[in-house]
């Protein structure tokens, strides 16, 4: 860890501003992944400034139907909100999935967006690792590779988004509003985690003198099931291995509307349109369930030690969807 | 001996008598520790596994705020490797000093030690240090990843009969090879030392499980007399072995703050503890069974390999429980081990044998199902009734009734044997067992006891309590023999100028430890009765061994008088005894081992290939436990442990360049709380053995370990039709083979 400097900012507009003024800033809220990063010498801020005072810590619905939710809110308070658990079950539920109760505990809505991979490359400053260090190459091709991508990946970058919170939002999707030293600007949320392409280290659409401020979801799929399976070695403190969320309107026997998004084997939160497709209009059973979960991973590209990732992915969208009908059907009796 | 047969205090549940200090931040473990003008290192570690330092530039680190020194390969003290010795109690972990010179053996290794006012800047400065390297290309990165057989070792093997022939006559046979991963002991205080030379003397706080041989392995460094050199352990958070023996990281301290000529603290960071401080290496074990159609084993063939490092020759011998573990006439061990490029592995919790528990009771298992039989009734229809390797009788053996106990407990009878037969809802259940057992050992100990003015009683050992409960089991012994409650008995532990006292390791403290401060009490009653039974005393003419020992006073007929009260009668501060206490001729005459039995239930649910453990049931043999509240205590953490060999731990090392990638505790796994079985029920068997010590007791540190691997993989095959020959059965591996 090296010295920084640091300050409490009592506004967006001067947090906005500080930064913008800054080389080498970093925003730092509840802290679990900066701080985390910044000992491992895997960030190197020379200025951070804290946002946590700041009052961006509301839920609430606004105009039509859509549920607004400050980026300081924190993982805990979100997941347990009663109207997340009413109108985005999903959403809540991916949530409490992820991470450990303490994590969850000091964890922002924002920070969520903004979580860096996993990847034991990138947080090795030893190792060779182009989102870290542009152009260094990527250690993890060729090496242990067990944890990584099988959707989304480039020659240049495989590493895995970590966030189950952004798998449910990008099955439900939302808007993200970004506030820098010019005002303020919505990013759709399906397009604010970049693929890694040939530039990884550019992971979100945000630059670096703007803050996010809140995020608003869309109106809830109603009626609906919802179910978030979490595929992962231990039980829980564990990223996944393969996830699946997922939301089903139920039409009779038939789907109605479906949603499906993948964690743990994509760069970023992975929504299935093509398997969404798929499922429209079409019985609720497990073969239907089964074209969808072949759809989502037809274009899977494993590496040496994640093969396992693509039947296991399968297995959690058919799993999920099974669920989340479920769901559907006890909502309606 | 004084068979202790109708203890009051000894034998039950008794709160830790340091919870108060541990719940309240009052226990100082070494990383906590703080004394006058003390610096902080941070060492510099090696960022590849196998190659040369070429160069190291610490000059910008050097100049950097409240940066004191940099000690690196051209600029620290001169130092004496340790002579290294088990029967001098001065061995360490790592033979190679630290800074010795340019070769890099491992990743992670010391290549420079940052000293500095605070932790943070010592920890700047360490990330300011650069070094450069020539990388060699020919790493070994593990035993799992080679071919390669490594040295066979010949003083390890042990056989009797001919099992080659005997393989080959027999009627139904098995030959198969069992591999567990490299584990860490991820204990939960990381390794620290603080060094301070007060003049010539060197005195070392240190987390350690054996103060007197860091002692020791320090003296012979610095070469120094060792009434020099002090080392105190007050409170330890655990070690698994990995605390047995000294690490570079406290040789390089002391240097340090001989160098700076102040106080130095280093704390291993998570990173390089795990890299730098020892590991379960990785095994590789061939079991060749051969069997007659009822059952009767004729050919046991263990052959073990298991990694070293390239600086130092450990031996995780696997082979060691296989000889004594069922009656069968022909029996052969071999071991081998291969250097690899990971610094040097050391004890973990039932070192060698828990690896070999596993290979043997995974075959045993395979062969039941060859034969048809049930698992249990294959072990009982081998059951040794002696010692079959010393041809001794056991001092006590009770694994029949661990068998039956836990079988009963566990509704073993229900089974169905049939491949996925057991079901519930989306999960198929997997039953599987495995037999248990840990040798029981005791080395020489001596102990000091007062009776106090104040009517306490103060007792010392030179061993420590590493988390285990020492402190607990040596007052409830001096409550025990003196009839003072156990909240009146001061207990100190874990300094080196103590009467010496053993490692806490090998399951081996209680049963070293207890004997010793039993006769320091007795030496100090005796000193009390020789007082007051002279012609003033307060039992003058009272034969001495009439007085009994009641209620924290000596009594004769109907006359009772405290030791206080006797104290300041007879104008005595304090009586002292002195006691040692050692293995004898019983050792000639039985074997010792501890035994066990545990069921286990996983589920398996095929639809998203998730395996969880369900229900534990285990049955313990380990004569008489001292504190119930505290010896359970060690097998549920045991099981739980064995839960992470069976299906989580696995240290991973880049095939390319050995170097680790999961030297932290989210990407490597031990089990958490969600992945705790529903049940898990210890029973401790109470048969005390009086012919290992008066106490009845053996240890029981590492026999819950044993045996849970085997039965998890034994469950797993029973639920998937899948043998797993390769530990921990992860995700990965079950999708592969069966999704």
């Amino acid at each position: 860890m090296r010295t920084f400097a640091y300050a409490r900012a009592d506004s967006v507009e001067r947090a906005v501003d500080a930064q913008h003024a800054q080389q080498a800033g970093a925003f730092v809220a509840g802290g679990t992944l900066l701080l985390d990063l910044v000992k491992l010498d895997v960030m190197r801020p020379q200025q951070v400034t804290d946002i946590s005072a700041l009052p961006m810590k509301e839920v609430a619905f606004v105009d039509d139907d859509r549920l607004r939710i400050g980026a300081l809110v924190t993982n805990t308070d979100l997941a347990h909100h009663p109207d997340v658990r009413q109108h985005y079950p999903l959403l809540s539920q991916a949530i409490l999935n992820g991470a450990s109760t303490q994590i969850r505990n000091m964890a922002s809505t924002g920070g969520n967006l903004m979580q860096r991979t996993r990847c034991p490359y990138f947080r090795d400053v030893a190792a060779a690792c182009n989102k870290r260090e542009p152009g260094s190459g990527c250690d993890a091709m060729q090496g242990i590779n067990r944890m990584h991508a099988v959707l989304g990946g480039s020659e240049h970058c495989i590493a895995v988004h970590p966030s189950d919170m952004c798998v449910a939002l990008a099955a439900i999707g939302a808007t993200v509003t970004l506030q820098g030293p010019d005002g303020t600007r919505d990013v759709d949320f399906g397009n604010f985690h970049r693929l890694p392409g040939e530039t990884p280290h550019q992971e979100q659409d945000i630059t670096d003198d703007e803050l996010i401020v809140a995020l608003t979801l869309a109106p809830p799929l109603a009626p609906q099931g919802a179910a978030y399976v979490k595929l992962r070695d231990r039980a829980s403190y564990e990223f996944a291995l393969a996830a699946a969320g997922a939301m089903i309107s139920l039409d009779g026997d038939m789907i109605g509307e479906a949603r499906l998004a993948l964690g743990g084997v994509a760069t970023k939160p992975w929504r299935c349109a093509e398997a969404e497709e798929i499922l429209r209009g079409q019985p609720a059973e497990t073969a239907t369930f089964e074209r969808a979960a072949e759809a989502a991973l037809a274009d899977a590209q494993p590496l040496e030690h994640n093969a396992f990732k693509v039947p296991l992915a399968r297995q959690a969208i058919v799993r999920a969807l099974r669920d989340a009908t479920r769901d559907a059907k006890e909502g309606h009796a | 001996m004084n068979e202790m047969t109708d203890p009051t205090v000894i034998g039950q549940r008794t709160p830790r008598v340091d919870g108060e200090y541990k719940l309240t931040g009052r226990a100082g473990y070494t990383g906590e520790l703080h004394v006058e003008d003390m610096l902080y290192g941070y060492p510099v570690p090696a960022t590849i596994a196998h190659g040369v330092l070429t160069s190291l530039d610490v000059d910008a680190a050097r100049g950097m705020p409240g940066v004191v020194d940099i000690l690196h390969h051209r600029r620290v003290p001169k130092l004496y490797r340790s002579p290294n010795s088990m029967g001098h109690g001065d061995q360490v972990s790592e033979i190679r000093l630290p800074f010795e010179d340019e070769r890099i053996h491992y990743h992670g290794q010391y290549v420079a030690l940052v000293v500095a006012e605070t932790f943070d800047q010592a920890r700047a400065a360490a990330h300011a240090v650069v070094a450069r390297y020539r990388q060699e290309d020919d790493a070994r990165p593990s035993l799992l990843l080679t071919d390669a057989e490594g040295d066979l070792l010949e003083e390890e093997g042990d056989s009797r009969g001919d099992p080659d022939a005997a393989f080959e006559r027999a009627a139904v046979t098995l030959d198969e090879t069992y591999c567990i991963e490299a584990e860490s002991h991820l204990q939960m205080e990381m390794h620290a030392t603080l060094a301070e030379w007060r003049g010539k003397r060197l005195i070392v706080h240190e987390s350690t499980q054996g103060v007197v041989y860091q002692r020791n392995a320090l003296a012979r460094t610095f070469d120094l007399p060792q009434e020099d050199v002090e080392v105190i352990s007050h409170y330890i958070g655990s070690g698994f072995g990995n605390k047995l023996f000294m690490w570079p990281h406290a040789i390089a301290t002391a240097a340090a703050a001989q160098l700076v000529g102040r106080p130095v603290k280093t704390v291993l960071p998570r990173q390089q503890d795990m890299l730098t401080a020892g590991n379960r290496p990785a095994s590789r074990q061939r079991i060749r069974l051969g069997a007659e159609r009822d059952g009767t084993l004729t050919s046991i063939r263990h052959d073990s390999t298991t990694e070293t490092s390239t600086v130092d020759r450990y031996v995780d011998s696997c082979g060691g429980a296989t000889p004594s573990a069922y009656a069968c006439d022909n029996v052969a061990i071999s071991q081998r081990i291969l250097p690899v490029n990971h610094g040097t592995p050391c004890p973990m919790r039932a070192p060698g044998e828990v690896s070999g528990v596993y290979a043997l009771e995974a075959a045993i298992d395979e062969l039941a199902i060859a034969l048809a039989m049930d698992p249990v009734e294959l072990r009982l229809h081998n059951y040794a009734q002696h010692d079959p390797q010393s041809g001794l009788p056991w001092s006590s053996k009770q694994l029949d009734k661990c068998l039956r106990s836990a079988a009963d407990r566990f509704g073993w009878s229900q089974r169905d044997p049939g491949i996925g037969a057991m079901r519930d809802g989306d999960e198929i259940i997997g039953y599987g067992m495995a037999s248990a057992t840990w040798s029981a050992g005791r080395q020489p100990c001596e102990a000091r006891v007062e009776l106090r003015a104040d009517g306490s009683v103060f007792a010392a050992c030179g061993t420590q309590d590493i988390g285990t409960g020492t402190y607990t089991i040596v007052a409830q012994t001096a409550a025990e023999l003196t009839g003072v409650p156990v909240e009146r008995v001061d207990v100190k532990l874990g300094e080196s100028s103590l009467p010496a006292g053993p490692l806490s390791g090998g399951s081996m403290t209680t049963a070293t430890t207890l004997p010793a401060v039993a006769a320091a009490v007795r030496d100090a009653v005796d000193a009390l009765k020789e007082i007051v039974t002279k012609p003033e005393g307060a039992f003058a003419g009272v034969d001495p061994d009439a007085l009994q020992v009641r209620d924290g006073g000596l009594a004769s007929e109907d006359k009772h008088i405290s030791f206080a009260e006797l104290l300041a009668m007879h104008d005595v501060a304090s009586v002292n005894g002195k006691g040692q206490a050692a293995p004898g001729g019983e050792q000639e005459e039985y074997s010792f081992r501890s035994f066990g039995a545990h069921f286990v239930e996983v589920r398996w649910d095929p639809g998203i290939s998730r395996l969880r453990v369900s229900r534990v049931v285990s049955s313990i043999d380990v004569g008489r436990a001292i504190n119930p509240l505290a010896a359970r205590n060690q097998v549920e953490g045991a099981i739980v442990m064995g839960i992470g060999m069976g299906i989580l731990e696995k240290l991973e090392y880049d095939p390319r360049d050995a170097r680790l990638m999961n030297s932290n505790a989210s990407d490597y796994r031990v089990a958490v709380h969600a992945d705790m079985p529903e049940v898990v029920d210890v029973e401790l068997l109470d048969y005390p053995d009086f012919r290992f010590n008066e106490f009845g007791a053996r240890g029981i540190g590492e026999i819950g370990l044993t045996g849970v691997g085997p039965a998890i993989a034994n469950a797993v095959h029973h639920a998937t039709g899948k043998r797993f020959r390769t530990l921990p059965i992860t995700v990965d591996k079950l999708v592969e083979a069966l999704g």
